[in-house]
């Protein structure tokens, strides 16, 4: 789960790192007021998920009330990569000399935290990390131990930080860590860490990403999930709890299992379809749950033709058959052919409910897979 | 011959008295599986499918002989649950819960490096020698014995391969369900040892996906230590950048790493055939018995 750049500067504040004073605003009249308040020269800066905002136009500096009129019309509203704008954060401007980098995130290969420093903040940071790894310095976190104060000074001179700041970017990161750590981060960063001409760190940027498996024990966290979704069919799927990932393509896909489902969206395209979407309904799913799925992907106007493809191992055939028959006798015609692909557990009893009147069905996944693509293809001839 | 479990294996089901402990545990005893135990705090004293339950795991082991154990433990209690598990010198802690914190997993890791225990999962479907015993939630009857070892990330895409291997004729040594997390305990080139090391098994089977680079070492080892022919197959190939594909591992990340492509390229180069269908794989495996 991601939180907005101000939730989570609210809780690197709260916890004592060095942030600029902000504030959050809705309209163009509220934007004003706020820059008033703090002070000209403010950054406006859309409230989307959405990696460089500045670039596609989400950030704006401006010196006056014409000026923050003008950015904040512009930029409250605006479609930013398909999110829509409906906030920004008003925030006083840094006056930096130098901009770094300070992240901690999880090293998967190695099991173990890792933090990170460079004095190359404030571009690409990714870029930095393919290009010249050796700009960013690291330091492998024993979780067991936490992150020790030797390790923060080390990743600090390691960097080529100046010695001017080094305390203070010790100081980030050491609180940096003990955020990621109490806040069941997957990612904390902080990009840039402007540097002003006093010497002192400022956090211009805030990312917290939370581990979505942790919420049970960040209440606090979990009230701040907010709209991370491009439109209605993925605010749809946070609704029912499906995995459903978005496509480009007209075969709506439904499956069971994470490494089923995708392989389900590679032979769709290997028999030269093209996929709609990634939609995972889980171990275990009863009718209800199938139904729900029937109804996201029909929902979807680009899906012409969809495939179901379950093999029970926990699921069983005849709780999704009563599913696919529910959500489909609601019909007077079936909006879009169906195909039915059912395996494994309760499979036969599955076949034999299954309204095979409204659906077709297919005995193995490449059968079933072929003539969604065929029909997807007759249905845009 | 089998990897990591076999019809000695005694097992403690952490976790039994629950929903899907309890009818797991029935699946398990009807395939075959020498269930003795089950372990619940608080729980001690009842009986669950015949069998009995003790508080901790370290009474299972002292009053049962148990020496594996599988645990249908909710995420929250899960870690503790698998930390038990180490510290109570079981061979094989099997982890089929979903959805544990991945900062619990890094300091179960941390542990795992400390300890003799094996751990195969989180997030997992189990292991199963077929007709000698199974520890998880895979469906049985698919199975069939044999002479190909299976290892993978998923849970229905193993049953997928399954099928296709079974309906050839292609039966199975074991099929290990090794978890799509992020942090997990047997990796890719942990299984392909065994089953390396493994007489009975001929030829291997290895389902990756995208997301890190545990295919990429996988296919180093495969490279210069493996005689045992290996086929692959790599679920993902049309999934975009950046996006979650359900399993919390399965995300490509934005440089390049952890795609299909690269997963692909790597294991073609270690002479590993990769199906473009779960079917090319089991010709391939057909090809080399």
């Amino acid at each position: 789960m991601r939180l907005h750049e101000y939730q989570a500067k609210g809780i690197f504040a709260e916890a004592g790192m060095p942030t600029p004073d902000s504030q959050l605003a809705e309209t163009t009249d509220e934007v004003l007021s706020a820059a008033e308040s703090i002070g000209y020269p403010v950054a406006i800066k859309a409230q989307v998920h959405v990696g460089g905002r500045g670039k596609a136009g989400g950030i704006e500096l401006v010196d006056d009330e014409a000026e923050a009129r003008e950015a904040a019309d512009a930029i409250l509203g605006m479609d930013l990569k398909g999110y829509h704008v409906d906030r920004v954060l008003v925030e006083a401007a840094v006056d930096f000399t130098d901009e770094l980098y300070v992240g901690v995130t999880m090293d998967r290969g190695e099991g173990k935290p890792v933090a990170m420093v460079s004095e190359k903040g404030g571009v690409d940071i990714e870029a930095v990390a393919e290009e010249t790894p050796e700009a960013i310095a690291r330091e492998h976190v024993d979780p067991a131990f936490g992150l020790h104060p030797y390790q923060a000074r080390r990743a600090v001179a390691e960097a080529g930080i100046e010695s001017e700041i080094r305390r203070d970017v010790v100081g980030v990161l050491t609180t940096l860590y003990d955020l990621y750590e109490s806040r069941d981060a997957s990612d904390a960063e902080i990009n840039p860490l402007m540097v002003t001409a006093e010497n002192e760190v400022v956090a211009a940027d805030a990312v917290l990403n939370v581990d979505e498996d942790a919420l049970f024990r960040q209440p606090e966290l979990a009230e701040m999930e907010e709209g991370s979704y491009v439109d209605d069919l993925e605010r749809k799927a946070g609704e029912y709890g499906f995995d459903y990932v978005r496509l480009e393509g007209n075969v709506g896909i439904i499956g069971n299992g994470a490494g089923l489902v995708m392989t389900t969206l590679d032979l769709v395209d290997y028999y030269g379809g093209e996929p709609a979407n990634f939609l995972d309904v889980g171990g275990g799913a009863k009718a209800e749950r199938i139904t729900n799925a029937l109804d996201m992907v029909f929902s979807d106007e680009n899906v012409e033709s969809v495939v179901f493809n379950i093999f029970g191992g926990i699921t069983r055939g005849d709780e999704v058959a009563k599913g696919i028959n529910e959500a489909l006798e609601g019909f007077d015609e079936i909006p879009k052919p169906v195909v039915v692909r059912l395996a494994g557990t309760n499979a036969e009893e599955g076949m034999e409910i299954l309204n095979t009147d409204l659906v077709q069905v297919e005995e193995t996944l490449e059968a079933a897979v072929e003539r969604a693509v065929e029909n997807a293809r007759e249905v845009s001839a | 011959m089998s990897v990591f479990v076999d019809s000695d294996t005694r097992v403690v089901v952490q976790g039994i008295t629950g929903g899907e402990g309890s009818f797991h545990t029935g699946q398990m005893i009807e395939y075959g599986t020498n269930v003795v135990a089950g372990a619940v705090p608080g729980k001690g004293g009842q009986e669950i499918e015949g069998v009995p339950v003790y508080d901790t795991v370290r009474e299972a082991v002292r009053e049962e002989d148990a020496n594996a154990s599988v645990l249908f433990v909710p995420p929250a209690f899960a870690a503790d649950g698998v930390f038990e598990g180490l510290d109570s010198d079981l061979d094989l802690v099997v982890a089929i819960t979903e959805g544990i914190p991945t900062q619990d997993m890094a300091k179960v890791r941390k542990r795992l490096s400390e300890v003799d225990t094996r751990l195969i999962g989180p997030n997992c479907p189990g292991i199963i020698t077929p007709g000698e015993a199974k520890l998880g939630i895979l469906p049985g009857n698919i199975f069939s014995s044999g002479n190909v070892g299976l290892v993978s990330r998923s849970g229905t895409l193993t049953y997928q391969v399954v099928d296709n291997l079974t309906k050839r004729g292609l039966g199975q040594t074991t099929a290990v369900g090794i978890g799509g997390d992020p942090i997990i305990g047997t990796s890719f080139v942990d299984a392909l040892a065994a089953f390396e090391d493994d007489p009975a098994t001929e030829a291997v089977v290895m389902c990756g996906e995208i997301g890190g680079e545990d295919e990429e070492q996988a296919a180093a080892f495969i490279d210069e230590n493996m005689e045992t022919p290996v086929a692959g197959f790599i679920a993902g190939r049309t999934a975009p950048p950046g996006k979650r594909m359900g399993h919390a591992g399965a995300i490509v990340s934005g440089s390049g790493t952890g795609t299909a492509e690269s997963k692909i390229d790597a294991l073609n180069d270690a002479g590993v055939p990769v199906g473009d269908t779960p079917e090319e794989v089991a010709e391939s495996v057909e090809s080399f018995l």
